[in-house]
Parts: structure tokens; sequence; C-alpha cells
């Protein structure tokens, strides 16, 4: 199984002979920079990079990289994410384009998939809420507002009203929190920049859950520019943010609630600069490791009656959207069992 | 252009046929596909002075003994033995259509120590026109094929492309 390398350290990453070398830099007290231990990459073992430290690197390193298919994600020093090094489109096929671009002209075929999107990620919002609620959090509330807002969702119009009601569950998933995380107040969601600690988690855990389903989609025929619930063009690949309002409450939601209930994530994990709240470097190892670990879990597909691991769930989605684009087989979200 | 995979997969699985006719491959990430890719690389290593790769009207053969006029087609494993058969069939064909006369075919397995001879008669030369007209019918086709069970699936690369699935209702 290929692996995902996170980078915190600077450094400079090259290529030697048919393997990869990286250079970790860091700086002294003094200011000088230092070269720290060498450390050699199996090429054939790496499926993607995260950089999150300034990374230097030249032309033949990324055609070296694009020639054995991984993918680099970029983010800024304040952990915003600024792109993707994608290796060439291997795997398009103009069918499958045509079949995309298809279901989106058609305004029918689109609301459609738009819907089930909304659908999967409404549901496995619910599902969160109930694991707290069977633990003596009180979420009936909450849980009976959200019921009623998800029963509307088969009967809307036009994705305008779609994206309405998606927006009122979500507002009221988020008060949630409040009940569930027992030391942080979210308060209400901010972003661009985030004000809280809560709020700089949910920042940060969508970026990371919004590359992994880019890479996944990469993996297929799917091109991740043509999107239904989005609209294409809001960000250079909205194909994942669809995709990725299915996994956020699986995988970013849990993982948050578990590092801030267990205290492996504290007041010490994040810095605060005028008006914005973010994680720190040794708060986002800790939560890139936690968020790591959530992706590499498996358990046993209903279906496929195989181990798979989360990360490999959100290839597997991909998979069943293409079908559909397809006209093979109807869509159906993947919703979390337990 | 019809190849010599459109010939094994239309004996294999008419659906696998139409995915990969039209450009839905799995073939990269699986690894029971790069233990294949490896096995052709590294088996017969000696071989690159005498024999040569050979292509011609979208066909890509292994490896070509001009001097014998042999075809040799590596395999990994024999459970589609039959499709692997006609993949080679189709070779000779080619060959045949290209003016070349006299040619012969070896199914090599490798990591079964194992080799088939293959010969194309009269017979055969008639049912892959017939299996020519079949395959353009099913790539042309709107419509994937649909889904047939069959035992082999698991070992296919569109096994998982083909069973995801989610179960009606609410679990």
């Amino acid at each position: 199984m290929k692996k995902t390398y996170y980078l915190f350290n600077p450094g400079v990453l090259e290529r030697k002979d048919n393997t990869l070398k990286f250079t970790p830099a860091s700086e002294e007290d003094s200011g000088a920079v230092v070269n720290e231990q060498v450390r050699y990459l199996p090429v054939e073992d790496i499926n993607e990079f995260y950089a999150f430290g300034s990374l230097r690197a030249n032309s033949s390193l990324y055609n070296y990289l694009g020639q054995k298919g991984i993918a680099v994600h970029f983010f800024d020093y304040y952990e915003n994410y600024t792109g993707s090094f994608m290796p060439r489109d291997g795997l398009l096929s103009g069918k499958m384009l045509l079949a995309q671009t298809a279901h989106y002209q058609n305004k029918k075929k689109r609301l459609v998939v738009a819907k089930k999107f909304i659908d999967g990620a409404a549901y496995n919002m619910m599902k969160n809420l109930q694991y707290y609620n069977r633990r003596g959090k009180d979420m009936e509330d909450i849980m009976l507002l959200m019921a009623d807002l998800s029963s509307k969702i088969s009967s809307t119009q036009s994705v305008e009203e779609l994206m309405g009601i998606e927006g009122q569950i979500r507002q009221h998933y988020y008060d949630a929190f409040n009940l569930i995380i027992n030391d942080f107040e979210m308060g209400i969601r901010t972003k661009q920049p985030p004000k809280n600690e809560v709020n700089a988690l949910i920042s940060f855990g969508n970026m990371v859950c919004y590359t992994l389903c880019l890479r996944a989609i990469h993996q297929t025929q799917l091109n991740p520019t043509i999107s239904y619930l989005h609209t294409p063009g809001e960000r250079r690949y909205s194909l994942a943010l669809d995709i990725s309002e299915i996994f956020k409450p699986i995988v970013v939601d849990r993982v948050i609630f578990k590092v801030l209930n267990r205290k492996e994530i504290q007041e010490k994990h994040f810095d605060r600069k005028l008006n914005k709240c973010l994680l720190n470097v040794a708060g986002k190892k800790i939560f890139i490791k936690a968020l790591e670990e959530k992706f590499q879990e498996t358990f046993k597909h209903r279906s496929l009656k195989r181990n798979v691991s989360y990360r490999h769930l959100v290839k597997l989605e991909c998979y069943k959207l293409a079908k559909h684009l397809l006209d093979m087989e109807e869509y159906k979200p993947f919703k979390m069992y337990w | 252009m019809i190849t010599g995979t459109h010939f094994n997969y239309y004996q294999v699985c008419k659906r696998k046929l139409w995915l990969f006719a039209n450009d839905i491959n799995m073939e990269h990430t699986s690894d029971l596909v790069y233990e294949g890719k490896l096995i052709h690389e590294d088996s017969y290593r000696q071989r690159s002075s005498k024999y040569e790769e050979v292509e011609i009207d979208g066909i890509k053969v292994d490896y070509y003994d001009t001097k014998n006029k042999v075809i040799h087609e590596i395999k990994k494993s024999n459970k589609v033995e039959r499709a692997h058969e006609w993949q080679l069939k189709y070779y000779i064909y080619v060959f045949e259509e290209n003016g070349m006369k006299g040619i012969t075919g070896i199914l090599e397995y490798p990591t079964l120590h194992k080799n088939e001879t293959v010969i194309l008669n009269d017979a055969d030369r008639e049912q892959i026109k017939e299996i020519k007209a079949h395959i353009e019918e099913i790539i042309q086709s709107e419509q994937c094929p649909a889904l047939y069970p069959k035992g082999i699936c698991k070992n296919c690369s569109y096994y998982e492309f083909c069973y995801s699935a989610e179960e009606d209702g609410d679990v």
C-alpha cells in the first residue's frame, strides 16, 4: 500500500538516481539555517506528499514525481491550502467527460446527483449526533430539526433551494458541536480566518479532506472540475468539494471530537494572532497524525465483503458516482454504518 | 482499432471489454497488474538480443522470434487460458493479414514453468472475423453491459468498480 508523506520541516526535495532525497533544514536560534539528517524515500512506496514547510525543488524533481504518479499538496504558513501538483491526467476518458457534462447540463439530472450528496452528508451528520446522544449528551431537539430539514431534500426543485436546506442543516449540526466538545466553545462557524480553536480545526480538517477526495478522484476517470452540488469553477476542483461533503462528518468531525475530548490537542497547540486562531506546528503534527490514522483505519465493507480503509472508501465512492454518470447504476451515497 | 487485449477481454467478460474500450481503466492501481508487469519485464532478460517486441495494426506482441516465426506471449496465470489462446490466435491472424505466413505461437507461463503451442486453422480464421464484428458491436454500444457475477470477478482489476454499491434502506 503506497504511503502518504507529510513534510513539516522546510527543506530540499530532489531526485537521486531512482530514489528521492529529502534534506530537512531548520533554523537555529542565531538565525543560521542548518541542514539535518538526509532521508532517502523509496519512490515506489509513495502515493503523495503534503508540504507544510517551505519546500525547495526543481522541475526535474516534479518531472520525476509526475512520471511516478506522485502528487504534492501545498499548504502555506497559515496552513491554508494553496494548491496541488497532480501528475498528468493519466486516466481520463472522453466518454466519462461527456457523461459528466451531460449530467450537469440536464438540470434534472444535475439535481438528482446534488441531492444524493446532501442526502449522504446529512445522514452522516445525524449519525454523529446519534452517537453522542446515546452517550448522555442531549441532542434530541437538534436531531429533530435536522431530520425535519432532511425530509425536505427530495422535494427540492433547484440546486439553490437544496443548498439553502444544506446550510440550515449544517447550522444546527454545528450548534451540536458546542454540546459534544467539552473544553472548547465553537460558537458560530467562522472561516477565513477561523476565530477560535474548534473553527481552526474544522477549517484545517476540511482542507485535508478536500485533498484526500481530490487524490481519489484523480485515480479514476472522473474529471474533478465538473461538479453538481457546488458550481463548477467555484474552486479549481469542485467535484472534490462535492465528495468531501459526505466524508467530512465521518472522518474530519469525528477526529476533531476525539483530539479535543481526549485532550490530545489543547490550548497550547494554537497560535492566536489578531483575529485569527490557527494550529501551531506542534498542533498540526498531532492533528495530521490523528487524521492520517483515521484515513488508514479499516472496516469490513458490506457489499465488497472485504476490509477497506477510509481512504479507499473515498475512491469507491468515486466508482459509484462514475457508474451513475455512465447510466450503469444509480448512485447511493455512503452512509456510515455505526 | 481492435487489439489483442480486446480479444482477450471479449472471452473473459463483455463488461470488462466495454469499460476498457471506453478508456475506463483500473489497471495502474491493482497490485496483481503490477505483478504481471514485473513478470513481463523481468522474466526473460537474455532475450532482448535475439527476439523483438513487435507492433502492427494496433497489436503489440511481447516477443517475436523472427528466425523460427514464433510469437511468444507471456502471462502470469492460466486461469483464463481460453482468453489467452484467442489473443494469441488474433496476433497470428494480424501477422497473416500483413502478408506473413507459417506463423505459430507460444503461450508462456514463467511462474508455472509451463508453455503452450498455439496454431491458427481455417475454422479459427472464420471465427476471428465473427468475433471482431461482435467486439465492434459491443464497444460502440451506448450502454455498458450489465453485471453478470462470475467466480473470476474477485481477481479482476474492475472488481471494486463493479461491486461497490450501497445497500438499500436505513442501516
